[in-house]
């Protein structure tokens, strides 16, 4: 082993453990969506978005790192995926616009579009956020129509290395009944966090009866979706690399990473107990539940994303062109720059610190109804 | 599509130039602004005064407002490097990705933590926790602000890399030389101090209405009393750290300075064109005798003493840039556009041989060719020499708004300083002040343009042409997301509008008692 091959490997844990904590702070979402079915009265209303927005810019910031923690470490990640699946990424990028504007603005007087039409943002971003990032994540393990060449750099005709193959330039993942199980699951999970949250957050009891309620059903729906995506992923065929590079596909491929990585396997099974454990803890009305199924959801996504990447399969499927495929090791930075980035991620545990601090320091008193006068 | 559409590239640009000015209209206010309520929870936790508590958190509320959109606009142009500049992603993003990723690691996350303790916590934490929050909000996004920087100075001034013919892109071997280029450095130092002086016209702006309106008097006065000696400082340094980038880019991007100058013909003891009138319809490529200027003032010397330190410097015009011919300090002639064209063909060719050729002999020679003509490369793209010259108009008019602003705002600044107990006075003169606030904004988007439309066709100086920077999408999709960006930003920019002089004719909660 050298040390491109560890760092390709240490780089992919941590994009992977953004993605599982922007997964984790979606909650957000979740409670976004959740406005006006467990916010029965305005005074409820408020005082769930008194909630998630506290928190909406640590999802936000999230997401921003992850795009560039990727575009660092895996450009060609970024060329191919956000300059081919277009509008996917457009549509994403558009509904946090919305939710970005929508807290500051919605109680504000003389806000143009009125309070309830901020809302709607704040409802729109919270439903399709959350369920289109799980759509595009699908097409992790199911793969994407796009051929790379980077030949075409010495063609001044058309040098663009990274061609999409399907008109609909993203919007084709959604037609994919496994990516769109994902996304319906991560929908569910950020719905069944926020509900939890709010359970720990709230001091007013008849909110706090409403979210307890609530998880019934979120819970039952998110493990019908999430556990028939789960058969299939483990029952799927994927693309595996050998060390010259060349990509073929292998059965049972993330069935296999599992028995061949059984530390991922670990995770992924100690993270799926601790959001059933979560679950069940939420339903019987323990207030700190939350920290069991958030910590659950990011083992498990973070098990997830590093069986996509990881024991030499292609993260990035092509299903037009196999030997096109993204794998860590042909779309990686340098040597030099994932040293040098390295060096950078060490900040990673300070600035975790800091944010664990002012989380504590705004949450450490419950929310109640004379805090959203 | 078998060659690029020229119309991708122009809607590629446009919704980036589009989405980048939108931004810059709530950065420099959040940067500016920022330290202006900073200083002012400061000064409260110091004196314990309510008053100056209550004067920052209003400044707090409208910063709240304006950060929305900053932070709504700024996603949208972090992924735009992948939607439409996927070529450009990959060519470059061995470099140019690791600036973002620090930025969101190190500063954005500062900035977005402690701005929630900031707006929360007033009755959660102390009153040092408080104003350290404040603070470290404040400095988060000027960290924010420096790797950006960073990253488009690279791009004006790519240093710190090599090209990889294994990997078809550049690849980087000194973060250093990237991270704290000269370059980098001084536009850092501009662009932020700029801010500055935008934050602090925008406090004396609003303060010099409650003046006008007779309300809110001693929190006006107080206000305009921080925002001027700030403002003032600030736009010293804005002029100085102007100058050095002047020299940054006579240095780096001569064709930038020649078109931001209206310079057809170079030569030594330039004069710099303080103002002047442009004839309209000049080919600025044409190598034909043609009336440039309607008419012109000029400081005589100026521009050689501003580009090389020396009254009687030699600076290349237009002309001189496109036929080369012309000695280098450091020795040796500048090449022709021509020239330089043409190796860069040979060297796109040389790495078209070294992918594809198994003949290891040649390989080498194909390498050795690459590598002698590697410094032309991106000039292989580029179809024509006019291609190289910018759209000299908009720059000419865009630097002679940012300078005689910049004047406008040092003498503002001072006058208030100096002359403030009569000018408060003068409600002709406060009424100017108040009308004349949103040229901050004009001035800040003025230097933007003379810095990116000064530096076309590149988007990477010298190495990668925008035509071989984008993504390959159809113009239409492009087109769709121009219009949707433009609705949207123009609806949420009105909104914004809204809210902020609902805010303002509100007003703080401070009393009449003296600060």
């Amino acid at each position: 082993m050298n040390d491109i091959f560890l760092l390709q490997h240490y780089w992919w844990f941590l994009v992977s453990l953004l993605g599982a904590l922007l997964v984790f702070l979606m909650f957000v979402q979740g409670g976004q969506s959740l406005i006006w079915t467990l916010g029965r009265t305005e005074e409820h209303r408020r005082m769930l978005l008194l909630a998630t927005g506290r928190k909406w810019e640590l999802t936000f910031t999230t997401l921003v790192t992850f795009g560039g923690a990727f575009f660092a470490s895996f450009p060609l990640f970024y060329s191919t995926s956000f300059g081919g699946a277009y509008w996917v990424w457009t549509l994403i990028l558009l509904c946090f616009v919305l939710q970005a504007v929508s807290y500051e603005f919605q109680l504000r007087r003389s806000n143009l579009l009125g309070m309830n039409t901020y809302r709607v943002f704040l409802f729109l971003n919270g439903v399709l956020g959350p369920l289109l990032i799980g759509t595009a994540v699908g097409a992790f393990f199911t793969g994407a129509e796009f051929v790379v060449d980077k030949l075409a750099v010495t063609n001044p005709a058309m040098p663009v290395i990274s061609r999409w193959a399907n008109p609909l330039h993203g919007l084709e993942a959604a037609l994919v009944p496994q990516n769109l199980l994902l996304g319906l699951s991560v929908f569910l999970l950020t719905r069944l966090l926020a509900c939890l949250y709010f359970l720990g957050c709230m001091a007013d009891a008849a909110l706090r009866e409403t979210c307890r309620c609530r998880l019934w059903m979120e819970g039952a729906f998110f493990l019908l979706f999430f556990l028939t995506w789960l058969g299939y992923w483990l029952t799927s065929t994927g693309m595996g690399y050998m060390l010259d590079g060349l990509v073929y596909p292998v059965q049972h491929k993330y069935l296999n990473n599992l028995l061949d990585m059984p530390g991922v396997a670990g995770v992924l099974l100690v993270g799926v107990v601790l959001v059933l454990a979560g679950l069940v803890q939420g339903l019987r009305g323990w207030r700190k539940a939350f920290w069991l199924a958030g910590p659950g959801s990011v083992l498990v996504v973070l098990a997830l994303l590093l069986c996509a990447g990881w024991n030499h399969t292609a993260y990035y499927p092509s299903v037009v062109d196999e030997q096109s495929s993204l794998t860590i090791a042909n779309s990686s930075s340098s040597l030099f720059t994932l040293r040098t980035m390295t060096v950078v991620s060490f900040f990673i545990p300070f600035v975790l610190a800091y944010i664990a601090w002012a989380w504590r320091a705004l949450d450490k008193k419950p929310i109640t109804p004379d805090e959203v006068e | 599509m078998d060659a690029i559409d020229s119309s991708l590239v122009d809607w590629s640009r446009a919704q980036f130039a589009l989405t980048a000015m939108y931004h810059w209209i709530f950065v420099p206010l959040t940067l500016g602004l920022g330290v202006i309520m900073a200083i002012m929870e400061t000064l409260y936790v110091r004196t314990g005064r309510e008053f100056w508590k209550q004067t920052a958190k209003f400044w707090m509320k409208l910063f709240g407002i304006n950060f929305a959109m900053g932070v709504a606009t700024g996603i949208i142009l972090e992924f735009e490097f992948g939607t439409n500049w996927s070529n450009y992603s990959w060519f470059v993003g061995d470099i140019f990705g690791a600036p973002l990723a620090i930025e969101g690691i190190v500063a954005f996350f500062m900035e977005s933590t402690f701005i929630a303790i900031m707006y929360f916590g007033w009755n959660k934490v102390g009153k040092g926790a408080h104003l350290a929050s404040t603070w470290l909000t404040i400095i988060g996004a000027t960290l924010s602000a420096w790797w950006i920087l960073v990253a488009n100075a690279w791009m004006q001034y790519p240093v710190g890399m090599e090209f990889n013919p294994d990997t078809v892109r550049n690849e980087m071997v000194d973060f250093a030389a990237v991270a704290l280029s000269p370059v980098a450095v001084v536009k850092f130092c501009h662009t932020v101090t700029s801010s500055w002086v935008l934050g602090a016209m925008f406090v004396v702006g609003v303060s010099c209405w409650y003046l006008l309106r007779g309300r809110h008097t001693d929190f006006a006065k107080a206000s305009i009393r921080v925002a001027c000696w700030f403002g003032l400082v600030a736009a010293l340094l804005t002029a100085h750290t102007g100058h050095q980038s002047g020299r940054d880019i006579a240095l780096h991007q001569p064709m930038k300075l020649a078109a931001a100058e209206g310079l057809y013909e170079g030569g030594t003891s330039q004069g710099l064109v303080l103002g002047g009138v442009l004839t309209p319809g000049v080919d600025w490529a044409a190598p034909t005798e043609q009336n440039r200027f309607l008419f012109q003032v000029e400081m005589p010397c100026a521009l050689s003493f501003l580009a090389t330190h020396e009254l009687d410097g030699y600076v290349p015009g237009i002309r001189n840039l496109l036929e080369g011919g012309y000695p280098l300090l450091a020795g040796g002639v500048v090449l022709s556009a021509g020239e330089k064209m043409q190796r860069g063909r040979t060297a796109i060719a040389a790495l078209a041989t070294y992918r594809t050729s198994r003949d290891a002999a040649e390989k080498q020679v194909a390498l050795k060719t690459l590598r002698a003509n590697f410094d032309c490369f991106g000039y292989g793209y580029l179809k024509s020499p006019a291609e190289l010259v910018p759209n000299v108009p908009l720059t000419f008019y865009s630097f002679r708004i940012m300078v005689m602003l910049g004047g406008y705002f040092i003498a503002l600044f001072a006058g208030l300083l100096l002359l403030g107990k009569y000018i408060m006075r003068w409600k002709w003169a406060l009424l100017l002040i108040v009308l004349t606030t949103p040229l901050a904004w004009l001035a800040s988007q003025a230097g933007w343009v003379v810095a990116e439309v000064g530096r076309q066709p590149w988007a990477i100086q010298g190495l990668l042409p925008n035509v071989a920077a984008i993504s390959r999408l159809d113009v239409g999709s492009v087109q769709t997301t121009f219009f949707i960006f433009l609705g949207l930003f123009t609806l949420l920019l009105v909104a914004e509008v809204s809210i902020m002089a609902c805010a303002i004719a509100t007003g703080p909660e401070t009393d009449n008692t003296a600060a």
